[in-house]
């Protein structure tokens, strides 16, 4: 049973866990334990040794525009976000509460009444902001690897295209999101007039812009794993005389799987980055107008929300890494562990 | 009937009277809001006091009255804002006096947009550097050890000049290129004989021929840049002239009250195809936000306090309370500890704030004439006609008038019938210039710097 738990936890990438199921199992304490001490030991050693700089120089550095925030006013600031989305959700279970009850009353006195159903207006919670800000980083890089992927095996398969495309994509790359913002505003205002409540222009926009700069490394990444296919594997293709859609499906793709997950998980990486950037100037309603809005605010609190909004930032980029790379594990026929 | 005799039937026709007076209220109700085009709207602002009436009309329940169930959001800066609202993302906002003539006279983003509502007067201050202010101060007219208020820019020419002798640049930040801000910190400058830039058709940052060269900052990094040295003052909204002084790094050498007494600040804008699709929706917000106007200013500014607080929630301003309060409470604190009482630092109702006189529009429109923002000289006429497509006191009067006929505001409480937009109460400038607002080209001939109607 304990076998099966550690082959999947190595092959899903929850190594972590691996030497505690291992010392759970009777393998050699020793060698578990040194596993366990380096990858959480020392690890915790780091980021409590961290916290503790972080403390020291917090009280260190005063200036006329205000103190860094130390760890525990982070703390305070993070227990508030979390009190204000409780105390949010309460505030709009009570007015639907409310609600549904004066419409039943109003229907028992006369069915034929006309109630209305009327929506919460308040505003968004912090966690709200965290869900919107991963659905627009999801859509950017779904979009960006729906087009990333097929063009990438194009540029790989034929050195044509590769020619032909290359200098595009290398003047493209370095475009910052910020400088993408206005034209792509611009063509969403342009071309998406009826604007749908499930699909807001703002959600567009941050979307778009996530894709117009993750889209590179799959892009190159993939043309990079295809073209570096093994000669002999072409060979059989041609001596096979297999159909186009076949070679690419039996022989390249899952050739090239590991390179183009490295170009997937490059992306959803660089996505997230620029998605803080984007939600800043398009108003998406997520953790970078968070970040802004507690600029514009100036209040004492905001410096500490802003830490808080940044260690979240991290931990959401780290854990989509990790995703990914689980994922990639679970594709790849090569034992890869990093 | 006898109601002792029949419990009976007593409670039943009770029952049904009650039904009744339900029906009818829900009929009433229903016909109310069926009237309406949109109850669910969104509205957009930045984080400045002077939002208020936004904050207020919402958390006092003044929009769900009159059946809106309406959002507000903050944006990043006014361009957004302005993109926002003319390609529908948001419904309405609290924008600034020029930004609905800017945009349909064709400054920067063209699109036509009305206003109905003029959200405040006064709310202003330009804030300078310490280092700057120490210069000044040997220049300014003192009485008792504190100086005279209000402070001229006469006391910041010696500054200019040094400057100048040491081969720096004066420059100085404002929010917006059509902001009321720019307009103020120009007239300001223009009334101590320094010369503010001018506008060309080459030069759409207005620094040809200036002695100060002023440029836009977003208000957040107004404080920095002024401590960092990048600019060496600014004019700006409350609580940005507050935290200056709170922070020790700048300090407040006058208001907009007396640059020009009780001028008109903030409106409530709106796309004008918005307005047009959406007439009983729009009535419906004035009514909301003339309540919210009236309980701003009610008892000499007594619910002030619990405006301060309101604001300083994070979803709404987000300062502190005690930045937030002291403007709006009536006191102004100029350097630190020399605090004034400028009761009038925000008027939200008071001289009939909230009306939109077309003379507003057209002291504005001059304004943007005589920096060269208009290109070109335009006969009186023109400023008439503009006033009239952008400010719509028609719709204003309206809403007015079913406040009052549901008892919630008085005829007094408004200009009375006969106002042709052009009586607006308003103070004299820090000049002592009159301005005509039937005659603009002549006003504009007698300002001594700025373009010419010839």
């Amino acid at each position: 049973m304990l076998h099966i738990a550690i082959n999947f936890c190595a092959r899903a990438g929850l190594t972590w866990f691996v030497p505690w199921l291992r010392l759970a199992a009777g393998e050699d304490p020793s060698v578990q334990l040194r596993a366990i001490l380096m990858t959480l030991g020392v690890p915790l050693l780091a980021i409590m040794a961290f916290v503790a700089v972080w403390n020291a120089s917090a009280a260190g550095v005063q200036t006329s525009l205000g103190a860094i925030p130390s760890p525990a006013q982070v703390w305070e600031a993070a227990k508030g976000l979390a009190a204000e989305h409780v105390a949010e959700r309460r505030k709009a279970e009570e007015f639907y509460r409310k609600q549904a009850v004066r419409n039943a009353e109003l229907l028992a006195v006369d069915p034929k009444a006309r109630i209305k159903e009327r929506r919460w207006t308040g505003k968004a919670t912090y966690l709200d902001q965290i869900a919107t800000s991963l659905k627009t980083v999801f859509a950017g890089f779904v979009l960006a690897s729906l087009v990333a992927v097929p063009l990438g095996l194009l540029c790989g398969l034929s050195s044509t295209v590769q020619a032909a495309l290359n200098p595009l994509i290398q003047i493209f790359r370095p475009v910052s999101p910020l400088a993408w913002l206005p034209i792509v505003t611009l063509c969403v205002a342009a071309a998406y007039t009826r604007e749908n409540e499930w699909l807001s222009k703002s959600f567009l926009t941050s979307a778009i812009t996530v894709t117009l700069c993750s889209l590179w490394p799959t892009l190159i990444n993939t043309a990079v794993g295809v073209a570096s296919l093994d000669r002999d594997l072409i060979n059989v293709t041609k001596m096979l005389r297999l159909s186009w859609h076949t070679k690419v499906l039996r022989i390249v793709l899952p050739s090239s799987m590991p390179y183009i997950f490295t170009g997937l998980r490059l992306s959803l990486g660089v996505g997230w980055m620029v998605l803080i950037a984007a939600e800043m100037l398009a108003q998406n309603p997520g953790l970078g107008k968070f970040v802004w809005d507690e600029f514009q605010s100036g209040g004492s609190e905001s410096l500490g929300r802003i830490m808080v909004a940044v260690l979240t930032i991290g931990i959401i980029g780290f854990l989509l890494d990790r995703v990914m790379l689980t994922l990639q594990q679970m594709f790849s026929y090569q034992e890869r562990s990093v | 009937m006898n109601a002792g005799t029949r419990p009976c039937q007593w409670l039943f026709r009770r029952r049904c009277l009650l039904g009744a007076l339900v029906a009818s209220l829900l009929g009433g109700a229903a016909a109310h809001a069926a009237d309406l085009e949109q109850t669910d709207l969104k509205f957009g602002f930045i984080k400045l006091t002077d939002m208020a009436p936004l904050a207020i009309a919402k958390e006092k329940g003044y929009f769900e009255d009159e059946g809106l169930d309406v959002t507000l959001e903050a944006q990043s800066n006014w361009k957004v804002l302005l993109d926002r609202v003319v390609s529908g993302e948001i419904d309405g906002a609290h924008m600034l006096a020029g930004q609905p003539i800017g945009a349909t006279v064709g400054i920067g983003t063209r699109a036509e947009m009305v206003t109905p509502f003029s959200m405040d007067l006064n709310g202003n201050g330009i804030t300078v550097a310490t280092e700057v202010w120490e210069l000044m101060k040997p220049h300014v007219p003192m009485e008792g050890g504190k100086p005279v208020h209000p402070i001229k820019a006469d006391a910041l020419r010696p500054v200019i000049d040094q400057f100048k002798a040491d081969g720096r640049k004066f420059n100085l930040g404002m929010v917006f290129p059509l902001s009321t801000h720019n307009y103020e910190l120009r007239y300001w400058l223009a009334a101590g004989g320094i010369h503010p830039g001018f506008y060309t058709d080459s030069d759409v940052t207005g620094q040809t021929d200036a002695e100060a060269l002023i440029s836009v900052t977003p208000p957040p990094q107004m404080p920095a840049t002024l401590e960092a040295g990048t600019i060496s003052g600014y004019c700006v909204g409350e609580p940005w002239n507050q935290q200056a002084v709170f922070k020790g790094i700048g300090v407040p050498v006058i208001t907009d009250y007396e640059i020009w007494k009780n001028n008109p600040e903030k409106v409530f804008g709106v796309t004008k195809a918005w307005a047009e699709a959406n007439p009983n929706t729009l009535r419906a917000v004035v009514k909301a936000l003339i309540r919210a106007g009236m309980w701003l200013d009610a008892d000499g500014n007594a619910n002030r306090a619990e405006a301060a607080e309101i604001l300083s929630r994070p979803e709404y301003v987000g300062a502190d309370a005690a930045v937030i309060a002291n403007s709006m409470t009536g006191t102004f604190e100029y350097e630190k500890g020399d605090k004034r009482e400028v009761a009038d630092f925000n008027v939200f109702f008071r001289y009939h704030a909230t009306y939109p006189y077309y003379a507003d529009a057209v002291w504005y429109l001059t304004q943007m004439r005589r920096w060269g923002q208009i290109g070109e000289t335009k006969p009186d006429a023109w400023y008439d006609e503009v006033a009239r497509k952008v400010y719509r006191p028609d719709i204003y009067m309206a809403a007015a008038k079913e406040l009052i006929a549901e008892g919630k505001a008085t005829a007094a409480d408004f200009p009375p019938d006969g106002e042709d937009g052009y009586g607006a109460p308003r103070g004299e400038f820090i000049d002592g210039k009159p301005f005509d607002p039937r005659k603009p080209n002549e006003y504009i001939d007698s300002l001594a710097i700025g373009l010419k109607s010839k």
